[in-house]
């Protein structure tokens, strides 16, 4: 620590430079990764389970996920929690819209991340068809470890910069795919209009 | 009170004439006159609404206005979305969205055997998930003819789960109802005691929430050593911490402000409209399954139904608190009683062999293998069976076909029939007790839109 | 739990009493629909519990009382009675070719959610009923879900070589 010869006796000319330097980028991405607070976009069982987070015992507020805000124009993270239906997947795309940039997305559970165990007509097969995700948490639900896991895991690629640097190459944004079901079905399902 | 078109009165010493005032039975009245209705449902379809943001505002000043509250929304216990129709902060008139979870479960339910239907039933109620795991269960063990052959054990056992759920989900009630009214810090007060709760489960069951542990037959596990002394220390610590609750929220003149005369349902309108739970206990009407059609062994435990008298979200928090507190005694009179056997019938048809007789007998591991893969096949028939859940009445009705997955398989959801409930306890009321209401009627969307 | 082979059914208000599995079951015609739940509400069944159907499409030789002509749709009503504590039910056979029937709203108000889903999902309506739309899936969605003869809707899931 060559910074400091002496400064208890010298006061502040003990101190070899008084500047401290480092890149601003650091800065802001360790702030960033240290104060995300949530969108509340508790859906389901996994929602209960984000609040448990949330709560005394497994407590969110120590990792700098102080509340979660119900504006999305207020919230860094949403976290997808629970199973997303044909009527709910506008919503979800409007509400994350309505975030500002920098943001990011947790898939929290199976069912948001792949459909879970709904592999049917009502459930959206995966949050990542209407949102580009950041990380996804398995579980059924994820108990709240995972769910820490989960964010710890995020507030590391924000402060590596992995997440901003792979969003710049890829051009950013979801990857909206519609596939269609292949015939061999008595009556082919026609997916919602919107 | 109808206006009739002939509303004399001849009264006199001689005789009355009471033929215009007459009772009619019942089945003459329409629902608006049972319900007293002035419209308290707002009936707009989401097309028309979508399309209100195009209409030119007109600043006239008895102009209601129609606004949207959720699906996306922190007070509204999920997914739930309320159209509200508003004269200035005075709510007219609301109609309920649902829809925004549903999951198709009734049709998943139709492709998975009757031993995985716990799975896909479990995520219904996903607050009292054991409570919905039981009316399944119950309902194919009627099909299959064996509901009194379960052995004690495993009856006792589902009561103790059962009652256990009903605290956790009350406590959670606690929780958000707190949070709603502005008491924030109940939240963390309300998952603190429901962590305990669920620390047992994840022992007992394996997992926090969504067990599929009670199962057709009985009981996929049984108790593990030490499990008295887990309960007991549940029972020991709770009493103070309600008593807290007591003088946080139950005696403080906020809270009866926020909560008293609130959300105001009658016994008539909740009888029609087939609210059951705290709902229709708390307009004065003592029903509760447990007690007027008992199922397991709930007939030889002495509880009290808890019963409000102004049928206002006061009542139904009070109810709730208190129920913890039956709860509570009830699972004091369980502890005792729990006898030694099997946790899970001794039917081979339903029941798959231990994991031991698996390595000793081939017949075993066809038996295991026939049940996980196949599933065990059901007697052609239809049921319906109806427990009491801390929401209300949930019943199962299923249709089976003779074949191992149910025909068809539908969960009579209390929350859905008590959301149709929200519009009659709003109207009149201020858009600050619209959440004090959705949070007294305390639904769970995953039940409601299945 | 078989019924007894009497000389006379039982009937109630006109129809066939059946039993299943200890639970008693009307089997009501679709004609007399109304009024036999108009008696069973002046009898005591204050509630309604439960409004829902079953599609029959693929088990038409279910087992059904003498007299009942079974149809591709089977509207199930649970009743329950406050006051005698008793529980009944009701099953009315509702046709391919003519899929609707009475609203129970003005007797039940409590219907009007449920028979909303049963329009959403099996796609019959109910004369009567204040708001018959889509309750469950959008409004603008095509097909009745819980039907027969609609897909599960699985998506194909590859674990091997797969092409994403």
């Amino acid at each position: 620590m060559g910074v400091v010869r002496n400064v208890l006796d010298d006061g502040l000319e003990g101190l070899d430079h008084n500047f401290l330097t480092g890149r601003i980028e650091d800065l802001v991405k360790w702030s960033r990764s240290r104060s995300s607070w949530g969108a509340t976009f508790g859906l389901a069982c996994c929602a209960i389970e984000m609040m448990g987070t949330g709560a005394p015992h497994y407590d969110l507020a120590r990792f700098g996920m102080e509340v979660f805000r119900a504006s999305p124009r207020q919230a860094d993270i949403m976290i997808v929690a629970g199973r997303v239906s044909q009527k709910m997947a506008p919503v979800l795309r409007q509400v994350y819209d309505q975030m500002m940039e920098p943001k990011w997305v947790i898939s929290m559970g199976v069912c948001a991340s792949s459909g879970g165990m709904f592999n049917n007509y009502a459930i959206v097969q995966g949050v990542d068809q209407v949102v580009p995700v950041d990380v996804y948490a398995p579980g059924c639900p994820p108990t709240p470890e995972t769910l820490i896991h989960a964010i710890e895991t995020l507030h590391q690629l924000i402060e590596d910069g992995e997440i901003m640097r792979r969003r710049a190459t890829s051009g950013a944004g979801a990857n909206v795919h519609i596939q269609e079901i292949p015939a061999g079905i008595t009556t082919p399902v026609i997916l919602g209009s919107r | 009170m109808t206006p009739r078109e002939s509303d004399t009165i001849i009264s006199a010493a001689a005789g009355t004439n009471e033929g215009n005032q007459e009772l009619r039975s019942r089945s003459e009245l329409t629902a608006k006159e049972v319900m007293r209705e002035v419209g308290a449902v707002l009936r707009m379809s989401e097309a028309d609404a979508a399309l209100l943001a195009e209409v030119e505002a007109d600043p006239g000043e008895d102009q209601t206005m129609i606004i949207n509250m959720g699906p996306q929304h922190p007070s509204t216990h999920g997914v739930l979305r309320l159209m509200l129709e508003l004269q200035g902060e005075t709510v007219l008139r609301c109609k309920p969205i649902i829809g925004y979870l549903h999951t198709g479960m009734e049709k998943t339910g139709e492709s998975l055997t009757f031993m995985q239907g716990g799975t896909n039933v479990t995520r219904m109620d996903y607050l009292s998930p054991l409570n919905s795991e039981l009316v399944f269960s119950m309902a194919t063990e009627k099909l299959l003819g064996i509901d009194g052959d379960i052995p004690e054990r495993a009856v006792w056992i589902r009561m103790l789960m059962s009652e256990l759920n009903r605290m956790s989900s009350h406590l959670l009630f606690m929780a958000t109802n707190g949070m709603d009214i502005g008491a924030v810090s109940m939240m963390l007060y309300g998952w603190r005691e429901r962590e305990v709760v669920l620390r047992f489960f994840q022992k007992v069951t394996g997992l926090r929430m969504n067990h599929n542990f009670i199962r057709p037959g009985g009981v996929a596990a049984d108790l593990p050593a030490g499990w008295r002394d887990d309960v007991m220390s549940i029972l020991d610590m709770l009493p103070d911490r309600l008593g807290e609750y007591d003088v946080l929220m139950t005696n403080q003149p906020i809270w009866r402000e926020r909560l008293q005369g609130v959300g105001v349902i009658t016994q008539a309108e909740a009888i029609a409209l087939g609210a059951t739970g705290p709902i229709l206990r708390s307009t004065g009407l003592a029903w509760d399954l447990r007690r007027d059609m008992p199922y397991m062994h709930y007939d030889k435990l002495e509880f009290d139904v808890i019963v409000g008298s102004y049928g206002d979200a006061f009542d139904r928090y009070a109810i709730r608190l208190n129920e913890i507190r039956e709860s509570m005694r009830i699972v004091r009179q369980i502890l005792d009683r729990v006898p030694n056997g099997d946790y899970r019938i001794q039917d081979k048809k339903v029941t798959p062999p231990p994991r031991a007789r698996i390595d000793e007998s081939m017949e075993a591991l066809i038996h295991h293998f026939k049940i996980f893969t196949e599933g065990f096949k059901v007697p052609e028939g239809e049921v319906y069976v109806a427990i009491e859940s801390p929401r209300g009445e949930v019943g199962c009705y299923i249709a089976s076909d003779g074949s191992p997955t149910p025909y068809r398989m539908h969960v009579r959801a209390p929350s859905f029939v008590n959301v149709q409930a929200l519009p009659h306890m709003m109207r009149g009321g201020l858009v600050a007790d619209a959440v004090a209401v959705i949070s007294s009627v305390d639904p769970v969307l995953g039940e409601v839109d299945r | 739990m078989t019924t007894e082979e009497t000389a006379t059914p039982a009937t109630l208000h006109g129809c066939l009493l059946g039993d299943s599995r200890g639970q008693a079951v009307l089997f009501v015609p679709k004609l007399s629909y109304m009024s036999t739940m108009k008696k069973l509400v002046d009898d005591g069944y204050e509630m309604c519990a439960d409004l829902t159907a079953v599609d029959f499409l693929t088990h038409a030789s279910r087992t059904l009382p003498i007299g009942v002509s079974p149809e591709r749709f089977e509207i199930v009503v649970n009743l329950l009675s406050l006051s005698k504590r008793e529980r009944l039910r009701a099953r009315v056979q509702v046709s391919e070719s003519d899929p609707s029937i009475e609203s129970l709203f003005d007797l039940y108000p409590g219907t009007e959610a449920m028979e909303r889903e049963v329009f959403d999902m099996f796609g019959i309506s109910f004369a009567g009923h204040p708001d018959l739309t889509r309750i469950l899936m959008p409004e603008d969605w095509q097909g009745h879900p819980l039907r027969k003869d609609y897909a599960q809707g699985r998506i194909p899931v590859q674990f091997k070589g797969a092409a994403s």
